[in-house]
């Protein structure tokens, strides 16, 4: 194996950085710019939201389970089992749900798009589309980056709304807590900031997860274990690249809207 | 648009040089990851002109067409494309050009989850103002073309290295371009097969005289195609008579180094002295 020197290796990561940020600005850009690829977009919305049903409504609906069964454990010792439904619904509305959606779409349609792409690049496909007057920017990139930001925004308010009813049937059936108390009382806690910084978080991942995903796709050299490696890499950096953002956006909003 | 190259100025003395050149490759360089591939090439491809680029494997023969496609930029040099200099073009310009340029790559390189009339209608359907049902016709023509009119619904997958070879030409030439670049055609292909895609090489030569660029390793290919002409009246690719030159001109170009060693024509190639040449033609 090839040793490479750590100046190299930065270089190599600025660049990289570099052409991401190019390309990412690219795509925003040609949302803007004609021929539209409107059917491409309902497609692909198709393959990703519809797509990733399954694995959100599983995920949503299990972890607002496991979030009601952690939270019991402990609220019991202060006598305040009905707040069980205040926990899972901050809980599952702020953080959990924006996240996990994003991570499970991450894993599942990053990896997609890189590996797809990465095939196309490597038999020549992406070349065959430019040489036919084509730009793969606007026809392959663009409708992806739609696709993935508008369906991460419905998916994330699927999968909260199922974290809800999960803990809602662990508080109901493990804990006796009332239902109705269980709901109202996780609709109460909610306020517009806490649902708005739910809801800005999957427009964040849902562009990290079209642009990284194309990124290591377009960029796939060296064959199929190249594109191997691309939908790895795809998969990884998208969703380490959800967590940071995420940090940072929940500082952002928190300081925004005066929460401590 | 780009000012004409100065060199065809000279060389075709009153006339448009955008109007007699499809091709002009000025001094161009290019390396990749420090390692020059092509150096000094300079060479022209005249309208209606065949020219075939030799090489051994490696030499940057399929770089010569992604780089008069635009997909490359050389590091130095000009290359005008009907009088226009793709080398300062930016890429949404390129798009325009590019439709007036039809290309068959190495591996045909078809979308593999299209079926053949997707692909084939691929250009015309992206040029919009065209419905589905109005590209039918052309696409039945340029599959009638390259005789595969029945696989129009079926998918590259499911059809042999040569048919997908023939498929991409008939998605080349559905719009009647100006130019053709064919990177090894026949590259893979068993020799019947690698005949008939030379015959429509020549069909497309010989009846549209498109001008076009031809890379191969098989030097068999560029003397059939030098010798022989398209019969419209058998519809077959027949040997010239002795003694006559085909209407259409034949170019050789071959590539050592990164650098051309010989650009002419059959006759010329045939008489060089060139040992290097000679070792590689006999």
């Amino acid at each position: 194996m090839e040793l490479i020197s750590p100046t190299e290796l930065a270089k190599e990561k600025v660049l990289a950085v570099q052409e991401y940020s190019v390309l990412a600005g690219r795509a925003v850009g040609a949302l803007f710019r004609r021929p539209r690829y409107i059917a491409d977009i309902v497609y692909q919305a198709d393959l990703i939201g519809f797509g990733s049903l399954p694995i959100v409504v599983l995920t949503g609906f299990f972890i607002g389970g496991a979030l009601a069964l952690n939270s019991a454990s402990t609220l019991e010792r202060f006598g305040s089992l009905s707040l069980i439904g205040q926990l899972v619904s901050v809980g599952m509305v702020r953080e959990l749900g924006p996240v996990l959606t994003g991570l499970m779409v991450a894993g599942r349609n990053a990896s997609g798009m890189a590996s797809e792409l990465g095939s196309m690049v490597v038999t020549e496909q992406i070349d065959a589309m430019r040489a036919l007057g084509t730009d793969p920017l606007k026809k392959l990139i663009a409708p992806r980056v739609v696709s993935t930001v508008v369906m991460l925004f419905f998916l994330t308010i699927l999968c909260d709304l199922l974290g809800l009813f999960g803990g809602s049937l662990v508080s109901t059936l493990l804990f006796g807590l009332d239902w109705h108390q269980y709901w109202s009382s996780a609709w109460q806690i909610l306020v517009f900031q806490d649902v708005f910084m739910g809801l800005v978080k999957p427009v964040f991942s849902g562009f990290i997860i079209a642009t990284v995903g194309c990124y290591y796709g377009i960029t796939a050299r060296g064959g199929t274990q190249g594109v191997g490696r691309a939908t790895t890499q795809a998969m990884v950096a998208s969703s380490v690249l959800i967590i940071i953002v995420d940090f940072f956006l929940t500082r952002l909003l928190m300081t925004m809207f005066g929460y401590r | 648009m780009a000012a004409p190259p100065s060199t065809v100025t000279k060389t075709i003395s009153g006339t448009d040089p955008s109007q007699s050149v499809a091709i002009e490759f000025q001094d161009v360089a290019i390396a990749f990851e420090d390692k020059p591939v092509l150096s000094g090439i300079s060479f022209q491809l005249s309208k209606g002109e065949t020219k075939a680029i030799f090489g051994i494997a490696g030499s940057g023969k399929s770089t010569i067409l992604k780089l008069a496609l635009g997909l490359l930029k050389p590091d130095s040099g000009h290359i005008y494309v009907l009088g226009e200099d793709v080398t300062q073009m930016p890429e949404e310009q390129l798009f325009e050009l590019r439709r007036k340029i039809g290309m068959v790559f190495q591996e045909s390189a078809l979308f593999d989850s299209m079926t053949v009339r997707d692909n084939v209608a691929f250009r015309m359907l992206e040029e919009g103002d065209v419905s589905e049902e109005e590209v039918d016709r052309p696409v039945r023509e340029a599959l009638s073309f390259v005789e595969l009119e029945n696989t129009v619904d079926k998918f590259p997958s499911e059809l042999s290295g040569g048919m997908r070879r023939r498929v991409a030409i008939a998605r080349a030439i559905i719009t009647h371009p100006e130019i053709i670049l064919y990177d090894s055609p026949t590259g893979g292909l068993d020799p019947v097969t690698s005949t008939t895609i030379i015959e429509l090489i020549v069909k497309q030569r010989d009846v549209y005289r498109t001008s076009s660029l031809m890379v191969t390793h098989r030097l068999q290919d560029a003397f059939v195609m030098a010798s022989h002409y398209f019969d419209r009246k058998t519809n077959r690719m027949q040997p010239l008579p002795p003694g006559t030159k085909s209407e259409v001109s034949m170019g050789f170009l071959i590539l050592r180094d990164g650098k051309i060693i010989f650009d002419g024509d059959a006759h010329e190639l045939a008489r060089t002295k060139d040992e290097y040449i000679r070792e590689y033609i006999s």
